[in-house]
């Protein structure tokens, strides 16, 4: 009877997730061909004619520059962000002190604020700190606004790192600061992976915020240079638009597989204790 | 706490050099955080009180309005518009789009082949962390129409449904906020689908085994087992999805730039309007304090209604 039921379930299962597939699957079916041929147009989805010409006109024409800025901020802001979050997350699942429960949910609260609200009083305030069009003042506010949920994340993976490790290390003679360092962040390099790469990610893929807060060209990260370069130019070459949008996406695609499956393990943040 | 009798230093000092140690390591991201993080957002509770703006009476020397902004933002017609076309975004793409479909996924993908998970997983995420323009223009491109024969193309849309013999359409012009919604769809799914795989592996399968046994289908197992234990996630996600959809800008600014006419307006669009292109800061500040407190309103509706304890 039940065997009855296992079959069709498991086939209808299959039927399903391939449909869905599709759907997820067809919209970069544009990108992908288009990005190899010359003279694309947005109804360009079969290979016609490819080449790679498209990315030798990216490499050629100086619109290098947008990608180097947006790995800039990318990077500072994974550097920046794995060491601020490596302490603060340390202390917070290490040590028993009044506030800790108020801290960590306001960190929690403060991972739900939406940035688009602050971004016009950041603006006022950067304004009168001379920090508008500069790229560090671009980063700090990257760096803060990520802050939040990376030492939530960082805090359960370092939770997960047993506490007798340590104190072992202690009896044997090592200082807070060794066992840290030889001890705890060896055994989290994965939680560390995922919080600087989805670090980078953040921060190289984000439009809006440097959007906003710069105002000269040569400063501009490729989500912005993308924007501008879809609307500003007379004649339109699609393929050139999706050569760079491909170039663009790779990384954060690619930097993203290396840490998957750690990061499902750090996202399960207390919701299914039953 | 036995552990202190070993240490080579006497209890007290060390765990006083610790603790101390343990602070300086914490201060860092805290002065980073309420300097670049909290103080925009309490200034922001300032500002929202002002007319600040970029240029005139406002730039020079701002004064305080009171709920003069609040006053006018709910007498602008337009604020509503934009209110209930948000929520209608939020509805379709995030509550119905985003949750169901993940939790589908994550429920079909339970028992199939690792290699199968890999590569349609792999598929939905790189939707998720692709970079927003990006993804904007993949479905501008998919949506495209070229009835006037502009040689711009037939988007891959209308390609397949000419295939089959029915009508083209401009889609983002005659069916705007149908569009949006299947392109955040689209987009977000990937992180609801994590999120419910994650928490269905704390399911033993030990327990949906004994209830099928019992004789239990497939629909009264999600609907008396799996969904009631996933409560918990559930709300985390709702509330998540809910906040980030409210805040989301970019993927609608690329695809129709809020219209055709006002029909995409979402209130950030409508924010941004204000702030940037009419200069009004302090207005646009305004709006952005009534969207958290839309958000603020829905995550404790979630919470009340999935009984959770957050």
């Amino acid at each position: 009877m039940r065997r009855r039921w296992f079959i069709p379930t498991s086939a209808a299962s299959y039927a399903i997730l391939v449909v869905l597939a599709l759907f997820f699957l067809l919209p970069f079916l544009w990108l992908i061909v288009a990005s190899f041929t010359p003279n694309a147009n947005l109804g360009t989805v079969w290979f016609a004619n490819a080449s790679l010409d498209n990315f030798r006109y990216i490499f050629d024409s100086g619109y290098g520059k947008g990608f180097e800025n947006s790995l800039v901020l990318g990077t500072s802001t994974m550097v920046l962000v794995v060491v601020l979050s490596c302490g603060a997350g340390y202390t917070l699942s290490r040590y028993q002190f009044r506030f800790k429960k108020t801290i960590m949910l306001s960190i929690l609260f403060c991972t739900g604020l939406p940035v688009l609200a602050l971004i016009f009083p950041l603006y006022a305030m950067y304004v009168q700190l001379g920090l508008i069009d500069s790229t560090p003042g671009v980063i700090i506010f990257f760096v803060a606004s990520l802050l939040p949920f990376s030492i939530w994340l960082m805090k359960n993976f370092l939770d997960s790192v047993s506490v007798d490790l340590e104190e072992a290390a202690w009896v044997d003679g090592c200082s807070t600061f060794g066992s840290f360092w030889r001890i705890v962040l060896p055994l989290s390099a994965p939680g560390i992976a995922v919080v600087g790469i989805l670090g980078f990610i953040g921060a190289y893929t984000n439009f809006f915020i440097p959007f906003i807060l710069y105002s000269s060209a040569d400063k501009f990260p490729a989500s912005v240079e993308l924007f501008t370069f879809f609307g500003s130019y007379g004649q339109i070459n699609y393929g050139q638009i999706a050569a760079y949008a491909m170039l663009y996406t790779l990384p954060a695609v690619a930097l993203y597989m290396f840490v998957a499956r750690f990061f499902v393990k750090g996202i399960n943040i207390g919701g299914s204790k039953g | 706490m036995q552990a202190d009798a070993v240490y080579p230093l006497p209890a007290a000092p060390r765990r006083r050099r610790r603790f101390r140690l343990g602070m300086l390591f914490m201060l860092p991201a805290f002065l980073v955080m309420t300097i670049f993080f909290l103080g925009p957002a309490l200034y922001a509770v300032y500002v929202g009180f002002t007319n600040l703006a970029l240029t005139g009476n406002g730039a020079a020397a701002p004064s305080w309005v009171g709920l003069n902004n609040f006053h006018q933002i709910l007498k602008d017609s337009q604020f509503f518009a934009a209110l209930r076309i948000s929520l209608t975004y939020l509805v379709g793409s995030a509550l119905i789009g985003q949750a169901v479909l993940g939790m589908l996924l994550a429920l079909l993908m339970r028992n199939r082949r690792p290699l199968f998970k890999t590569v349609l997983g792999g598929i939905i995420v790189a939707c998720w962390v692709m970079p927003d323009v990006v993804a904007g223009y993949l479905w501008f491109a998919f949506f495209h129409a070229d009835l006037m024969g502009l040689g711009t193309g037939t988007g891959l849309l209308n390609t397949i449904v000419s295939t089959f013999g029915l009508p083209q359409h401009a889609w983002l012009q005659e069916y705007p906020m149908a569009a949006i919604i299947v392109a955040n769809t689209w987009r977000g799914t990937a992180f609801s689908m994590l999120l419910y795989s994650s928490a269905l592996e704390g399911i033993a399968p030990e327990l949906l085994e004994a209830a099928s046994i019992d004789g239990a289908g497939v629909v009264a197992r999600v609907r008396l087992i799996i969904l009631p234990m996933l409560k918990g996630t559930i709300a985390t996600d709702l509330l998540l999805i809910t906040l980030a959809t409210l805040s989301d800008f970019t993927l609608v600014k690329v695809l129709t730039g809020g219209g055709p006419g006002f029909d995409t307006q979402l209130l950030t669009i409508y924010m941004y309007q204000h702030a940037f292109n009419f200069y009004q800061l302090g207005y646009g500040t305004a709006i952005a304090l009534l969207i958290i407190l839309t958000g603020a309103i829905l995550s404790l509706l979630y919470i009340r209604v999935l009984r959770v304890e957050v």
